[in-house]
């Protein structure tokens, strides 16, 4: 009754109604900027930035238009800042997303309004499986996949007994899962520490714990700031040396540069999984880093790295249908075909839109400036794709 | 048991408890004196260890960043007292509170204008950085240890100066009854920016010694001043000696939850969720600690006399 | 003459806002902006819940530190519900209610036997505790949250997954709770309270068990708060234990103080400046929170009796 109502009123008032703006492609970004946290954020943005001025601001001739947010690391407000983006600016395409919590909250309000969701970073399982969607793509991996390489470099190397440590969240209880699925040895010791904006920094009590259980190994998985500190702690407890440190998403080149002034010497040579490293050999790759060099003076993370290949999946989505942002069959289709200059090399969407990639192992080294980095070593998975793709129905 | 387990982790507890107690002790005795609740005191944790971030970096050495650090920090203490804080001693604890959040916001925000969000990492000099051998058997970070000695040294300090001299006298009796003190002609202002300034460099301290093992950080205050609460609470608002006794209560409950509940649980609870819910009820035990403290005597352990 | 002026402020101001929230769908409906019926949507909550607290804060005397516990028990009780397909509307605004009082009356009865700053402690203690509690519970999401993904439905009535359906929901709801609140007020009951405030021991003295007044207020306040939690749940589709934190607390004294403590409409006033300077300054600056801090001392050390008491000043001037 009253929405019809509504409807007769509105009817009238529409006649006189604000004319269509002309067509922008609009492109939210839902990552974190404050907090200490917002270190990746800042990476992500910058290299989107990057990716903006590399094809010229423009999309298939139409203006591209990217609109920032800030989660503030907390699932309800990026939920909220996902709500805006749909309905007050109206983009086209909600992406970033570095907290797969944060993307579990958000993803109802982007997918239920008909918008393409594309996750730079997290990859929860839930995304990958039961709540796999059309219109949800990831430019990253499915959170287990890295530790599933990190299992099988320690069933190489022999590792008998693992401590595990992680973060009490989506993706680190993803990450715990998928080390255990692949390792063949015994986990001895088990610790997921407080996460969120007032994470757990001091890990005297877990790091005793762990030295006291004498694995062969100790698997962390602490991205952002909390990498740094764990390290630093590591070395402290008289850790180095007796029990081998393996992690995925810690030592990267955001925690690099700091370990490197602290001059933590130890970290040199230690071994993760990722699906990319900055010198990895792809012509795309090179390009992106050297003008991240260039540009910000710095070597670019992962989380970067994917951001970056958001813009250009996007780009091959709106060129695919020449601009008719209506059609959004065709840009899904576009973008199931992942035909676009991936900083990875040419990868295939799987199922749940999740990438099928490789999974290298990396190793921290000496730049020739001698700055401290990351290199790759060798693949460990090829053409890897994750185990909740089975749970999706598409 | 695993006895070299078990002593580490009394270590640990320890300095986690020290650690608090340089926080409570500014808070209890600005609580105590002034009657003001102060929840930026944990802003001031926090820009102490950024103070001895850029000064470390700036001398090149952790040890004259923190011998500058601690008096700007005191410093920094008395301008926010004499130009914000003083303001607010009229008013009732409502307003601190939501004036003292207030400034939480304000800080955090500068810290992350003045030092970007990323935080900043202390580098330790090589004979801190290493561990002694305390008993056969049992290593220990030199660091956290010389955390522990440096807060028994300060905690012996302050009661002393609390006990033995005229300022300790007149720090009594303003937790005691304030009246009383200006009525005798004491000049309370200016007592109450010292007490304030001093407080100040004892937060800013422990910012400083946790910052070369978590790094400093935006907000990074924010969770402990809430700990640092209980303990005043639990202890008797305005008494060293309570506050003393309840952080190394507290630092003990927490860091022994961390450490062997989850073993405990997993005899009633499934390993997974056991996993789960250990590191959650050990931080709730706290607060069980000091609900269950409050509700047998409302004042805590050690209420100051005459109140 | 003063309570006549203050009468017709009153209802003047309620007649004014009341027009304009009833009218907001039909704006947004004609603008398609349907994001301020979000905000709108929001602000009303909050409001309910800042009147919750100002019936016991501003009322009663009685500063609560823990208030958010209530959002984040009434937010689970659709949440957890909504898990098990439990959709049921009434079903569970009961157990958002009934939780919320029981809570508040266990957590109450212990934290009444203290005072001042002991009181302003235990009740965020408490809530520290339930917001522990439910990050331990594996099963619920943890610190991760949980997505409530069909809103609660009112058997074949109506239901809330439509936005503007949610929105007179809300609007009713926060018009009965100012009447409500008005009438506790009112009645003897509520003098009781109010005089318990000013001077706890001459109520004790002519006669009254003040002790048993303020619990039963305490509880009051907590069912009204949990009711606008499971609200918010409805409204946000996402619960997480962060709707308990202590900065959560914080930010509902804000509102109550801002808008003037004590007074019938000034938590209203209080959560839409909140809710609308926060939408204002986030878009503005990264740096918002300086401004956001900044007011906060501001209106402490110059606002006094908040926009309410503002509005007064300038309705008496005339």
């Amino acid at each position: 009754m009253f929405k019809k109502f509504l409807l007769l009123a509105s009817a009238g008032l529409m006649a006189i109604g604000p004319a269509v703006a002309a067509e922008k492609v609009k492109i939210g970004f839902v990552t974190t900027i404050t907090t200490p946290a917002g270190v990746i954020g800042k990476d992500m943005v910058d290299a989107v930035n990057l990716a903006m001025e590399d094809i010229g601001g423009k999309m298939a001739g139409l203006d591209v238009e990217l609109i920032v947010e800030d989660d503030g690391f907390k699932p309800a407000i990026g939920k909220q800042k996902t709500d805006k983006l749909v309905k007050q600016d109206k983009v086209q395409f909600v992406t970033g997303f570095i907290w797969s919590h944060v993307l579990l909250a958000s993803q109802k309000s982007a997918l239920g309004a008909g918008k393409f969701l594309i996750s730079s970073n997290a990859g929860p399982s839930q995304m990958a499986g039961k709540l796999c969607h059309k219109n949800f793509f990831s430019t990253s991996w499915q959170n287990d996949q890295t530790p599933m390489a990190m299992g099988e470099v320690l069933n190489l190397n022999n590792v008998k007994s693992l401590y595990v440590m992680a973060p009490n969240y989506a993706a680190g209880k993803n990450m715990v899962a998928g080390v255990t699925r692949t390792f063949k040895g015994k986990i001895v010791g088990k610790d997921l520490t407080k996460w969120g904006k007032d994470a757990q920094l001091d890990f005297s009590a877990e790091l005793a714990k762990a030295k006291a259980s004498g694995a062969e190994g100790i698997f962390v998985f602490y991205p952002g700031k909390a990498g740094g500190a764990f390290i630093k702690q590591y070395a402290q407890a008289g850790l180095q040396g007796k029990i081998p440190l393996y992690s995925v998403f810690t030592v990267d080149s955001i925690a690099l540069p700091k370990l490197q002034k602290a001059n933590m010497n130890g970290v040199m040579g230690s071994v993760m999984t990722q699906f990319w490293a900055p010198d990895l050999d792809t012509p795309q790759n090179k390009k992106f880093v050297s003008g991240f060099k260039k540009k910000y003076g710095r070597y670019p993370s992962f989380y970067a790295a994917q951001s970056y290949d958001t813009i250009f999946l996007i780009k091959s989505a709106v060129e695919a249908v020449k601009g008719d942002l209506s059609n959004k069959d065709g840009m899904r289709a576009a973008m199931e075909k992942a035909n676009f200059p991936s900083v990875r090399g040419k990868f295939s969407y799987g199922n749940n839109h999740f990438p099928i990639q490789n999974f290298y192992s990396r190793e921290v080294v000496k730049d020739p400036d001698g700055v401290w980095t990351t290199s790759v070593r060798e693949v460990v998975l090829k053409n890897h794709q994750d185990t909740y793709a089975k749970d999706c129905s598409m | 048991m695993d006895w070299v387990l078990i002593i580490t982790q009394l270590l640990n507890g320890l300095q986690l408890g020290l650690l608090l107690f340089l926080l409570a002790s500014g808070l209890t005795l600005v609580f105590g004196i002034m009657d003001f609740v102060n929840l930026a005191h944990g802003a001031l944790y926090m820009i102490g260890a950024y103070f001895c971030a850029t000064l470390t970096e700036f001398t090149g050495s952790f040890l004259w960043g923190l011998l500058i650090a601690v008096p700007v920090t005191a410093a920094a203490g008395a301008l926010l007292e004499i130009s914000i804080i003083q303001r607010l001693y009229s008013k009732d604890h409502l307003d601190h509170v939501l004036a003292t959040f207030g400034l939480i916001l304000c800080f955090d925000t500068a810290v992350h204008f003045l030092w970007g969000p990323e935080g900043k990492a202390i580098p330790l000099p090589t004979f801190l950085d290493g561990r002694v051998t305390i008993l056969p058997g049992i290593e220990f970070p030199t660091f956290r240890l010389s955390i522990i000695l440096t807060g028994l040294l300060l905690a012996f300090v302050l009661y002393f100066i609390i006990t033995h001299t005229k300022m300790g006298m007149l720090i009594r009796a303003g937790a005691s009854n304030r009246q009383m003190v200006s009525a005798h002609g004491i000049d309370i202002k200016s007592l109450f920016t010292v007490v304030f300034a001093v407080g100040a460099a004892m937060a800013g301290f422990a910012g400083m010694m946790i910052s070369p093992i978590t790094e400093a950080s935006i907000g990074m205050g924010n969770e402990i001043i809430i700990v640092a609460f209980v303990v005043i609470i639990i202890g008797g608002i305005g008494s060293i000696k309570g506050a003393f006794l309840a952080a190394i209560l507290v630092g003990l409950i927490d860091t022994m939850g961390r450490s062997f509940l989850d073993t405990l649980l997993k005899l009633i609870l499934s390993a997974e969720n056991a996993e789960t819910a250990a590191p959650a009820l050990s931080a709730m035990a706290i607060y069980i600690l000091m609900a269950a403290i409050l509700a047998v005597r409302p004042q805590g352990l050690f209420p100051p006399k005459g109140r | 003459m003063r309570d006549q002026i203050k009468r017709g402020h009153y209802s003047y101001a309620l007649i004014i806002s009341t027009a304009l929230l009833a009218m907001l769908p039909l704006y947004v409906h004609v603008s398609g902006d349907d994001f301020y019926l979000d905000l709108a949507n929001r602000l009303m909550i909050l409001a309910i819940a800042a009147t919750s607290l100002n019936l016991i804060l501003g009322h009663g005397g009685m500063i609560s530190f823990g208030h958010a516990a209530y959002l984040g028990i009434g937010a689970y009780s659709v949440g957890i519900p909504a898990y098990y397909e439990i959709h049921n509307g009434l079903f569970q605004l009961l157990v958002a209610i009934t939780v919320s009082g029981l809570f508040a009356l266990l957590t109450g009865a212990v934290c009444l036997r203290t005072k001042g700053v002991y009181f302003i402690m235990i009740t965020m203690a408490f809530t520290q505790m339930a917001f522990f509690g439910i990050v331990s519970i594996e099963e619920y999401g943890g610190d991760d949250g949980l997505v409530i993904d069909t809103r609660s439905t009112f058997g074949n009535f109506f239901n809330l997954e439509d936005t503007v359906t949610l929105y007179y929901f809300v609007f009713v709801s926060l018009l009965t709770s100012l009447y409500i609140v008005k009438r506790i007020m009112n009645s003897r009951f509520g003098m009781v309270i109010a005089g318990s405030k000013s001077n706890e021991r001459r109520m004790q003295s002519i006669g009254y068990n003040t002790y048993r007044y303020k619990l039963v207020c305490y509880v009051l306040s907590g069912c009204l708060c949990g009711y606008a939690g499971a609200l918010l749940g409805n409204f946000t589709n996402f619960i997480s234990p962060e709707m308990m934190d202590w900065t959560a607390s914080g930010e509902l004294i804000f509102m109550v103080l801002l808008g003037g403590t004590g007074t019938l409409l000034g938590p209203l006033w209080g959560a839409a400046t909140f809710v609308l300077l926060e939408e204002w300054l986030s878009g503005i600056t990264t740096y918002w929170h300086f401004f956001f801090g900044a007011l906060l001392i501001i209106v402490v050390l110059f606002v006094r009796g908040g926009i309410d008491g503002l509005l007064k000043r300038i309705r008496l001037t005339k």
